[in-house]
């Protein structure tokens, strides 16, 4: 935190963006004005359409081709970004400016070796060939790349994620930039990735003392990563301040509105529902007077609708646009609990010794590896895990779209379910329906919601097209989905709404299981929040049980009563919710813990895990996770895979260390 | 790499096989006797009878489809019927397939550049009049027949401007100069046709790379438009385009009947329909499959184009 207070590394003054949409003008942002001083880091933060991308993207000039920079000044080191000629652009964001993106896999060019690309960051700068791959090579051992030169004659789809947003960073900081804009950097990466990322970023900022804009809908990374921050709505600034000011005592009802609906700090849903936000954000470019947030507001009053409040300091550079800033202490967390009817215990999944193997070219790929787990009615298990842990092989693998291994058992209702859904019955079919993460892809585009809900409910229920059209109204009432919405199209609704329809669409045939597969990663946390109140509310009502896939783990410890911990295709803890994240812990759930930054501040050790996730085709001998266990004991854990071990209360870890060992050795890392 | 091409040859060899297997039971369903055909309506029928014998129309079925088969592998496509003195590959084929391959290459050198250059520029300048213009015209000359074009050339820089040669009978023995003189007419009646389908792939592909996310990243590098174009929108914007082009390579070989019969050029596809009128059916069969094998041959080498050029198609060609 080296700020200083002479000229700040960059201005902005009263930024005004539009986009021109079908000829007419849509502004984005509405007067935006911020700084930032050298080695300083601001992070923006908001809802999707917000402006907080535009934001950033609009410092370096870089704006979709129907946008435009309608007024305001962008002053960076006494220039201004707005006025400069393209060749001043150029070498600017050649030598003074640079940038990190959400999606490394796709900001880097397929067909170019990472060595090419990255070489090209230098010789921009007037390098010499040798000189640009001496550089290079360098770059990439900062950003602790192991083997650079390995690397540099990779492609990029021979590289994780993590290894290319290591490899855009370098990229990024070739120039000694002045102003580094970090766009989403960690979205879309694991939740151990991404705190490896974000502690390189952390070392390297206190090395390169450039201004840092951040850019992440992710409060906790933020809150972790940022000196100052600012929530943006509809274009503006609504607040502004040191970081954990703001997340401790936020002074607009927006921003508290946004804190209260994450789930965190160990919140139940048995405790209560989610806050969410009512009503929607205003369209791009709409008229907004006075206040952008008076329609979703909960203190509104008449001065709101006269008078736009100023962005105005509340003390110790606190900043807020509201008028009834000193009146937020009102805000109460206002939820009750949701009526949640327990589970009765009676089983009605059971998953015993399920393997899925794959085959490739020959080779003999397990997947799946005698996976033993259990479901009772109304009850919801968590999966969690990294990526390519097995997760979704194993929600497909119980919905039998992928057809298990002979000699894997699943039993539905103490009935054998076949392994494949081509054997099902109609009734095993309709029992169990599925959620996507994206309901973009999941609803046939060119139908009505109406089309697609009753073609559900005829398909599973059988019913007859009056019947199925009771049922379809019914239904969307249910998940309130006015009759307005039925006759839309997918495109024509919002994330939230198009979430709904998916969801009523697997609610369609009154189904036993309901897997959801990362149900809410592409919505906005409000957003959120409204869905998982309705998984709730359902499965409350409906005693559903659910398979909850999710790679949030403050998401799944809200909805879950139960969590399995996946690694490399074989379930390593499973236990009652609290059990799981209390402890005692399996080593790599602690790991996996240790890697969330937390909204609320909390300091915890990071637990770092060592290299990349085996290929499962070439799993490690012993336990599978040994090679990157920070409880690693040599001559034990490489030679024998141990069994999940009852450490009280049916709570299972996969560990050779005992339950009572891991208890104290958790307590002295803590 | 090597292991697919190898399997590529391979099944190559199949479709082949099969190819042959289609063009012979097309030619036995053809309507008409070709002795008869051959022979003249005059002919007494013991002549025409003799004839039958000689050409081997009265063996069985099979042993006439094993023929066509023998000659395929062992290279020896035999005689024209219609003039028993011509060898079909090097009396007729061959020859024609020389020319075919002197006017389909001169058009396509001709068309690939400037189409290609025509739809990075339209790509750039998205949804402009330029780009509008270039989309226009691609999609108008592409819509016209070639023949059509073909004599509207004929007529205005042959015949009126006396700059080209309207008839591409090239004279033995000429220059290079001379040829292309000859040539230039028919290559540009193709050129014209085909510059509308490259122009528009390559406007969508650009388009797309232009969009994309590296193409930011290397902007904020601070590359120039230039460096952009060349080192990042260019490759993986010809994959579609090359496609494109090895399937247009096959038509200009064999499907420019309408130019080569406006121009008098004595190509393949006049091969094939003097052939078929005449009931040739050694040449009409080889003919043929000389063209499938000209189109396999351009797809195969789009293919390992593209696999060289973009290194994610070679991780498919793998695993194909």
């Amino acid at each position: 935190m080296t700020t200083s207070s002479d000229q700040p590394a960059i201005e902005v003054v009263d930024l005004h963006v539009d986009y021109i949409v079908r000829g007419m003008k849509r502004p984005v942002l509405r007067g935006v004005s911020f700084t930032i001083q050298p080695g300083e880091a601001f992070g923006l933060v908001g809802e999707s359409g917000c402006g907080k991308s535009t934001t950033a993207y609009a410092a370096l000039r870089y704006l979709p081709r129907n946008g435009r920079i309608s007024s305001g000044t962008i002053m960076i080191d006494g220039e201004d970004v707005t006025r400069m000629s393209a060749d001043r652009l150029r070498s600017f964001r050649a030598r003074a400016a640079s940038m990190v993106y959400q999606e490394p896999g796709s900001a880097l060019n397929p067909t170019i070796r990472i060595g090419k690309q990255l070489i090209e960051a230098f010789v921009v700068l007037g390098q010499s060939k040798s000189d640009a791959l001496k550089n290079s090579l360098a770059a990439l051992r900062k950003v602790q790349i192991a083997d650079p030169e390995r690397v540099m004659g990779r492609y990029p789809h021979q590289l994780s994620g993590g290894m290319l947003q290591r490899v855009v960073i370098a990229m990024a900081l070739a120039c000694d930039p002045k102003l580094l804009v970090l766009d989403e950097p960690t979205t879309g990466l694991d939740a151990t990735v991404e705190a490896e990322v974000l502690d390189l970023v952390r070392t390297l900022r206190s090395q390169t003392g450039a201004a840092i804009l951040m850019i992440a809908h992710n409060l906790g990374v933020i809150r972790s990563m940022c000196d100052r921050v600012g929530v943006m709505y509809a274009g503006k600034i609504v607040e502004e301040g040191a970081a954990d000011t703001l997340f401790d005592e936020p002074r607009h009802p927006y921003t508290v509105a946004l804190l209260h609906s994450i789930p965190r700090s160990g919140m139940r849903k048995s405790e209560h529902a989610l806050s969410t936000i009512p009503g929607t954000l205003p369209p791009l470019g709409a008229d907004l007077p006075t206040c952008v947030f008076i329609d979703r507001c909960p203190l509104v009053t008449d001065v709101c609708r006269e008078v736009a409040p100023e962005l105005i300091d509340i003390g110790g550079g606190h900043l807020a646009r509201c008028h009834h800033h000193d009146q937020i202490t009102a805000l109460e967390e206002i939820p009750g609990p949701i009526a949640a009817a327990p589970s009765t215990g009676t089983e009605i999944l059971s998953i015993e010794g399920v393997s899925k193997t794959f085959h490739q070219k020959g080779h003999k790929i397990p997947a799946l590896v005698g996976i033993d787990l259990s479901l009772a009615d109304g009850e919801t298990l968590g999966l969690v895990g990294e990526s390519g842990s097995g997760k979704s092989t194993l929600a497909k693998a119980i919905l039998g779209i992928h057809a298990t291994d002979e000699g894997s058992g699943l039993t539905l209702d103490h009935h054998q379910l076949s392994g494949s859904i081509s054997k099902r019955s109609a009734g095993d079919k309709r029992a169990m329906q599925i959620i996507f993460q994206n309901p973009d892809s999941a609803l046939n585009a060119t139908w009505t919601v109406r089309r697609i809900l009753a073609r559900s409910v005829r398909k599973l229920t059988g019913v007859d097209r009056e019947a199925g059209d009771r049922k379809v109204t019914a239904l969307a009432d249910h998940l309130r989905l006015s009759p307005r919405h039925l006759d839309m199209k997918p495109s024509q609704l919002s994330g939230g709404l198009k979430q709904r329809v998916a969801i009523a669409r697997a609610f369609a045939g009154d189904p036993r299981i309901v897997v959801c597969d990362e149900p809410t990663s592409a919505l906005d946390v409000s957003v959120q929040a409204a869905i998982l109140n309705l998984l709730a509310e359902l499965q409350s009502e409906q005693r559903t049980s659910y398979i909850f896939i999710s790679h949030d783990l403050g998401v799944v410890r809200y909805l879950a009563d139960r969590i399995a911990v996946m690694y490399l295709g074989r379930i390593m803890e499973v236990g009652d919710t609290d059990a799981v994240f209390n402890g005692p812990h399996h080593p790599y759930t602690e790991a996996l813990l240790s890697a969330v930054p937390d909204v609320d501040g909390a300091e915890h050790n990071r637990i770092p895990l060592q290299g990349e996730i085996p290929s499962p085709a070439d799993p490690p001998s012993g336990c599978v996770f040994h090679p990157r266990c920070h409880r690693f004991i040599e001559g034990v854990c490489d030679v024998a895979e141990p069994p999940l071990i009852d450490a009280g209360n049916g709570h299972m870890i996969r560990c050779v260390i005992p339950a009572e060992q891991l208890v104290e050795l958790q307590k002295v890392a803590r | 790499m090597l292991r697919y091409v190898a399997k590529r040859l391979l099944l190559s060899l199949v479709t082949l096989w099969l190819i042959t297997t289609i063009v012979f039971l097309m030619v036995k369903l053809l309507p008409g006797d070709p002795a008869r055909a051959l022979s003249g309506p005059q002919a007494p029928e013991a002549s025409v009878e003799a004839l039958r014998f000689k050409l081997g129309l009265k063996d069985p079925f099979f042993s006439q489809y094993w023929r066509v088969l023998k000659g395929l592998v062992t290279l020896d496509f035999g005689h024209s019927w219609r003039n028993q003195r011509i060898e079909v590959w090097k009396g007729l084929l061959a020859p024609a397939l020389f020319r075919s391959s002197k006017l389909a290459g001169l058009a396509m050198l001709i068309t690939a550049p400037l189409a290609i250059v025509a739809g990075l520029v339209a790509a750039r300048k998205r949804d402009t009049l330029i780009d509008r213009g270039i989309v226009m015209v691609g999609l108008a000359t592409s819509s016209i027949p070639e023949f059509v074009t073909g004599a509207l050339l004929a007529v205005v820089f042959g015949l009126n401007l006396h700059w080209l040669k309207p008839i591409a009978s090239i004279p033995r023995h000429s220059s290079v100069i001379t040829q292309l003189h000859y040539l230039l007419l028919p290559a540009l009646a193709m050129a014209i046709v085909y510059f509308g389908y490259i122009a528009r792939m390559m406007r969508s592909g650009a388009a797309k790379a232009l969009e994309s996310d590296y193409v930011r990243t290397a902007t904020m590098k601070g590359l120039t438009d230039g460096q952009v174009i060349r080192r990042h929108v260019l490759r993986n914007a010809l994959a579609p385009t090359i496609t494109v082009m090895s399937v247009q390579i096959g038509y200009l070989f064999g499907g420019i009947i309408g130019v080569e019969a406006v121009t008098n050029y004595q190509g393949l596809a006049t091969v094939i329909l003097n052939a078929a009128t005449n009931k040739d059916l050694p040449v009409l069969q080889y003919a043929v499959i000389v063209i499938a094998v000209i189109y396999m041959a351009a797809t195969l080498l789009a293919d390992i184009t593209i696999a060289w050029l973009n290194p994610r198609a070679r991780l498919d060609l793998d695993s194909a």
